[in-house]
């Protein structure tokens, strides 16, 4: 397993985010645009999903996507992955773009394994043709050849190869989810995506599919955006975790860093949102929840996304948008307050 | 009045269909005190949830619960009774939230008319001071404005703010209990954890008792003050919550607590239970977790029996030490 380098930005560059938007703006008919002339309200609130997000992964990296729902992150996935189109900025994976001018995928070097394995799988083709079906279009193997390879993606993620001749429907949860995984991975691709891909599984099942991922990440060396809401499986599967909040990245840095020693008072509130399994009765159990509600992203507050719900803010953080930027120990942070000098006192504890 | 105020015995439900009778919950029993709150913890299909239904009577055809089951509510009998009966004592006596509050909030009823149905069904009351009590069940559950919130519709609150409300819905009336059936699973983190601060300190201040079905151990351990684990629609494990979770006598209970990614080593291998959850048409003969279990040899072809030790129960043919950590 890849150690990560200490700093916020990966050694070597494999995958590029450069002040990457995304904004999806209403589309507005004539006729709507004509009623306007005529007085008639028009909603053209623009969403900016995704805000100026620099991020990089080096070859071989897991870097950890983290936030609340509406906060861009499977935004920024599709983006990575070439499903969406970005409005601003570039993605380069390997020194060369995602997406053409026009906005069409290029490349197969990056694949995507979706959170929910009953909606991603197609119900009318067996699990045989959902792996082949890309290799084959994209001649990586003949078609007589492609029974070998299916059989080969399903040991590899732990399915039996008589299950090819299978329906989805055949399969549980967590089967369906190595499915996935399988079809992704048969396109060979550096870059694996993968937006939420445990959260719908049960606990037991978590579990495997979490180690797949340890060991795919060994054999293949794999290079992974895992994007999730959960805490605890990105701090067990990634190097680097980035915070995201309202279409921002807040903090960036290596996992157990981030975790014990958050920078940004976000990312502090969320680590402390989390309940903690309480074992011992006396333990001062409980969690402490972050004041206020999460805006909507169609009316962000201005200056610092975060804040209406930060302890510390102070009036610049009302109007001034903090930039990431390199701390002296070598974490990102996108806090007008963020001090070189580490914080004394370890957090949680 | 002492005594618990809920006494479950015995809770069975079966589902009749041509293909056969499944049983969702097998012989659940447990009591609850004033004041307590019970996690009752499992994976899909465990029958937590199908629990939480049996005991609030909502359990329809082809569903039944048994009649030789018995759940006595503050000394009155559950099982058996009329329609007309059990409504009169759900939502005043014994209310539930449940996961989604979108599907359970009506769309097309502000929140103030929704509230005042609750209330009608069972107290005599004008509209102003109906208005005054929702507005009041509002405030406490830390929603803002109430006064002015009562006019709104569903679709204009946010997820935590709808959970909210169908928090304020099932206290209402002040119940007994309430059972509250995965109601942050589907928030975020820090709604969640807003949330789980709201339910307990309701459940303080009025001394409700709180039966919180949940997979989510962490979440459960800062809640519950006692645990029940389920497995194919059995109780496997019970007892004081941290007495459970930190010396677990079940090898089900000890399989999820390892496979916790908090409790691995980052980058190495979770602990994990091989296999699925069985599908309750087909359980295996004996213990329903033995094909699963690291343990199990011939002994537990045959159902295991409940071992009852002080606070604590088990249903295993090989329990694990008691001082194993």
């Amino acid at each position: 397993m890849t150690l990560a380098p200490p700093a916020g930005v990966a050694a070597e560059a494999f995958v590029v985010l450069d002040k990457v938007g995304k904004i999806f703006a209403p589309q507005i008919s004539l006729a709507e645009e004509l009623l306007a002339h005529l007085g008639a309200g028009l909603d053209r609130r623009v969403l900016h999903a995704v805000d100026g997000v620099d991020l990089t992964i080096a070859k071989g990296e897991a870097l950890g996507l983290v936030g609340e729902s509406g906060c861009g992150k499977s935004t920024l996935g599709r983006i990575l992955a070439g499903i969406h189109r970005a409005s601003e900025g570039r993605v380069r994976i390997d020194g060369r773009p995602v997406t053409d001018a026009a906005g069409r995928k290029t490349t197969t070097r990056v694949q995507t394994v979706f959170q929910d394995p009953f909606a991603s799988l197609d119900p009318r083709m067996t699990v045989g043709e959902t792996i082949s079906e890309g290799p084959i279009a994209h001649g990586f193997v003949e078609r007589r050849a492609a029974q070998a390879h299916v059989a080969e993606w399903l040991l590899r993620v732990g399915l039996d190869p008589a299950f090819a001749r299978r329906f989805p429907h055949q399969f549980s949860g967590g089967q369906r989810q190595r499915v996935a995984i399988a079809r992704a991975l048969a396109m060979r691709p550096d870059v694996l995506v993968c937006d939420e891909p445990v959260a719908s599984l049960d606990v037991s099942i978590q579990a495997q599919i979490v180690n797949l991922f340890l060991k795919l990440r060994r054999d293949l060396g794999l290079t992974l955006l895992f994007i999730s809401h959960d805490l605890g499986v990105v701090r067990h599967l990634c190097d680097r975790v980035a915070i995201m909040y309202l279409g921002r990245i807040v903090e960036v840095g290596t996992a157990a860093e981030v975790y014990g020693h958050p920078r940004h008072p976000y990312t502090r509130a969320l680590l402390d949102s989390v309940p903690r399994l309480r074992l011992d009765p006396d333990a001062a159990g409980g969690v402490s929840p972050i004041s206020g509600e999460l805006p909507s992203p169609l009316a962000p507050p201005p200056g610092c996304h975060f804040h209406p719900r930060c302890p510390l803010a102070e009036a610049r953080c009302r109007v001034e948008r903090p930039l990431l930027r390199r701390l002296a120990d070598g974490r990102d942070v996108a806090c007008h307050l963020a001090t070189d000098a580490p914080p004394h006192v370890p957090h949680g504890g | 009045m002492t005594g618990p105020i809920l006494r479950v015995r015995d809770l069975t439900t079966r589902f009749r269909s041509r293909a056969g009778t499944v049983t969702v919950v097998d012989g659940v029993s447990f009591t609850l005190d004033r004041g307590e709150v019970l996690g009752l913890v499992g994976e899909s299909g465990s029958g937590k949830s199908m629990t939480g239904f049996s005991l609030i009577g909502l359990v329809d055809e082809p569903g039944r619960v048994e009649p030789t089951a018995s759940v006595e509510l503050d000394g009155r009998e559950l099982v058996g009774l009329a329609e007309p009966e059990m409504r009169a004592l759900r939502g005043r006596r014994i209310s539930m939230v449940f996961q989604d509050p979108m599907m359970t909030l009506n769309p097309v009823l502000s929140i103030g008319d929704q509230m005042g149905l609750v209330i009608a069904a069972h107290h005599r009351m004008s509209r102003a001071d109906m208005a005054t009590r929702a507005a009041e069940a509002l405030t406490r559950v830390g929603i803002p404005e109430a006064r002015a919130r009562l006019d709104a519709y569903p679709h204009q609150f946010s997820g935590g703010m709808r959970q909210r409300v169908a928090i304020a819905i099932a206290i209402l009336n002040h119940p007994a209990v309430i059972i509250a059936d995965e109601p942050t699973t589907a928030l975020d983190v820090s709604i969640q954890a807003q949330i789980l601060v709201e339910l307990q300190r309701l459940a303080r201040e009025d001394g409700t008792a709180m039966i919180w079905i949940s997979h989510d151990l962490a979440t459960v351990s800062t809640v519950a003050d006692r645990v029940a684990v389920m497995y194919a629609g059995r109780i496997v494990e019970h007892g004081p919550t941290t007495a459970v979770l930190s010396r677990p006598r079940h090898p089900y209970t000890r399989g999820l607590l390892d496979s916790l990614p908090s409790r691995g080593e980052p980058g190495h291998d979770l602990a994990q239970i091989p296999g699925a959850p069985p599908s309750l048409a087909a359980l295996p003969p004996g213990c329903a977790f033995a094909p699963r279990c690291g343990h199990a040899d011939a002994a537990c072809g045959v159902a295991p029996p409940a071992t009852e030790v002080g606070p604590r129960g088990w249903r295993c043919h090989h329990p694990l030490e008691e001082a194993r950590r």
